[in-house]
């Protein structure tokens, strides 16, 4: 079996697991957020299939599967049935370079970051096209929305990400995890002596991942109380449903990466036994933040959305920018 | 511009706080009942459509088909009928039937009857897709029912 571990076998067999991981995620992080969202209602969430729910995503699956796949007439057929793909292999592409651990990578690049943007911001365009080829009112507005909204958080996001590389001083993401190796304030977060606004700029990048995957209090693309479901209104079964899994696929690259760049990765809190069990923790407690958050907050106006990123977001972000590039120019490391 | 830029901490204070209130609440016991499974209990005074008292002795209903809570109806949804049996000095009821597409529950009938023959029952799973479904004999309802009353 040692010939698995020689290099194209490798790759591909971490691909497979990546693929398993993102779905089985995506089925799961579903029910979380339900059983979640109950329990933040008082209520118990789904709790009949299975034992205390535990097999309503396989339920869910197995419905969604078995219904048609319609294409309403006077769509464009290409992209309408292109766009579900679009939006979900970016972010299984992004998972590829994320270190779960110091030898759990399934690609170990030294431009990891890099391609982790690039890939993310495939998502918009995605969304855009299913509006786009949907031949629905509501998914035209949708499609507009995604794309003003994302050009809007990016920026923020990418100072942020700017900030953090002049500290780390490389885009490769195992590296980055390592130099934040001891006890936990050699975490990016609480680097306050790099930079004093650290704590800051891994809330605005929280903020823009949660405007990135579009999840509430910024879910503009599917608001459904004014746009039915948004971009994703004329899809039916699995094309829908690979909407809703690529939701979840985006929310577990941007919690890995916010974990990976600020809360070290797979270092542990306290120095020693470091492993992928501490890379999971923390993105676990990350994707149960975003699911508390969209539990707590009233969707924003669009208007509120757009002046929070440029009116705030971004002035703030350039601050940390400046700050940091001024100190590490006045005491070089 | 003091005032706009205190705004931003204050804001995200506030967020924080909101978040606080929605997390206690995430840790206290569930509130909801798993409703085919468990039931709340009916409150004392709830209106369900009517049914006959039945003597707690006898097991035969109390009323003596006077016809009052017919007439009382605003909805002309009772029809009552009845005869003297052997040896008895008051009649008893041998046909009460309710139409309840039509009852308001407005408790007319219950507030006329002299002898407290007829209450409001506590049922409510009365789902059906038959207009049929919802001509009641209370007489046998009555029969039907478990308990002394």
């Amino acid at each position: 079996m040692s010939f698995l571990l020689t290099e194209p076998y490798r790759l591909l067999l971490a691909l497979v697991a990546l693929l398993a991981f993102v779905a089985v995620n995506a089925m799961y992080l579903v029910l979380a957020e339900r059983k979640g969202a109950g329990r933040f209602q008082r209520r118990p969430g789904p709790n009949e299939a299975g034992y205390g729910g535990w097999l309503q995503p396989v339920v869910d699956v197995a419905k969604l599967l078995s219904k048609q796949l319609l294409v309403p007439p006077g769509t464009d057929d290409i992209l309408f049935r292109l766009a579900p793909l679009i939006v979900l292999a970016p972010a299984m592409m992004c998972l590829a370079v994320i270190p779960f651990s110091d030898v759990l990578v399934a690609r170990e690049i030294n431009f990891g970051l890099l391609l982790v943007f690039s890939f993310g911001s495939i998502n918009v365009l995605a969304i855009m096209l299913s509006g786009w080829s949907s031949r629905n009112k509501y998914a035209i507005i949708s499609a507009a929305r995604v794309v003003s909204q994302n050009v809007a958080y990016e920026i923020p996001m990418l100072l942020v990400a700017i900030t953090l590389l002049m500290i780390t001083g490389t885009m490769d993401l195992n590296e980055i995890v390592r130099q934040q190796a001891g006890w936990f304030w050699h975490w990016n977060l609480f680097k306050v002596w790099v930079n004093p606004l650290m704590p800051v700029t891994f809330v605005i990048f929280f903020i823009c991942m949660l405007a990135e995957t579009n999840r509430a209090p910024f879910d503009m693309a599917e608001a459904e109380s004014e746009l039915v479901a948004g971009a994703f209104t004329e899809y039916a079964g699995m094309g829908f449903g690979v909407f809703f899994m690529a939701e979840y696929a985006n929310i577990v690259v941007g919690c890995s990466l916010a974990t990976v760049l600020f809360l070290g990765g797979w270092q542990s809190p306290f120095g020693a036994w470091s492993g992928v069990l501490w890379f999971l923790v923390k993105m676990y407690a990350l994707v149960f933040t975003v699911i508390w958050v969209r539990w707590t907050f009233p969707r924003t106006q669009f208007y509120g959305l757009l002046n929070l990123s440029w009116k705030i977001l971004i002035p703030i972000s350039l601050v940390t920018l400046l700050l940091a590039s001024a100190l590490l120019k006045l005491f070089p490391a | 511009m003091k005032a706009s830029i205190l705004e931003v901490p204050r804001g995200f204070w506030s967020l924080l706080v909101g978040m606080r209130v929605t997390l206690t609440q995430f840790f206290k016991p569930v509130v909801t009942v798993p409703y085919p499974h468990r039931t709340l209990p009916i409150p004392a005074r709830h209106r369900g459509h009517i049914e006959l008292v039945r003597d707690p002795a006898t097991g035969r209903p109390l009323c003596t088909a006077c016809k009052l809570c017919e007439r009382a109806c605003p909805s002309d949804c009772i029809f009552v009928d009845g005869a003297k049996l052997e040896g008895e000095k008051k009649k008893s009821v041998t046909v009460y039937t309710l139409d309840f597409t039509k009852c308001s529950l407005c408790g007319s009938c219950v507030e006329a009857c002299p002898s407290d023959a007829i209450r409001f029952s506590k049922e409510y799973n009365l789902a059906s897709t038959r207009k049929e479904d919802y001509q009641y004999d209370l007489v046998k309802r009555a029969a039907a029912r478990k308990g002394s009353s």
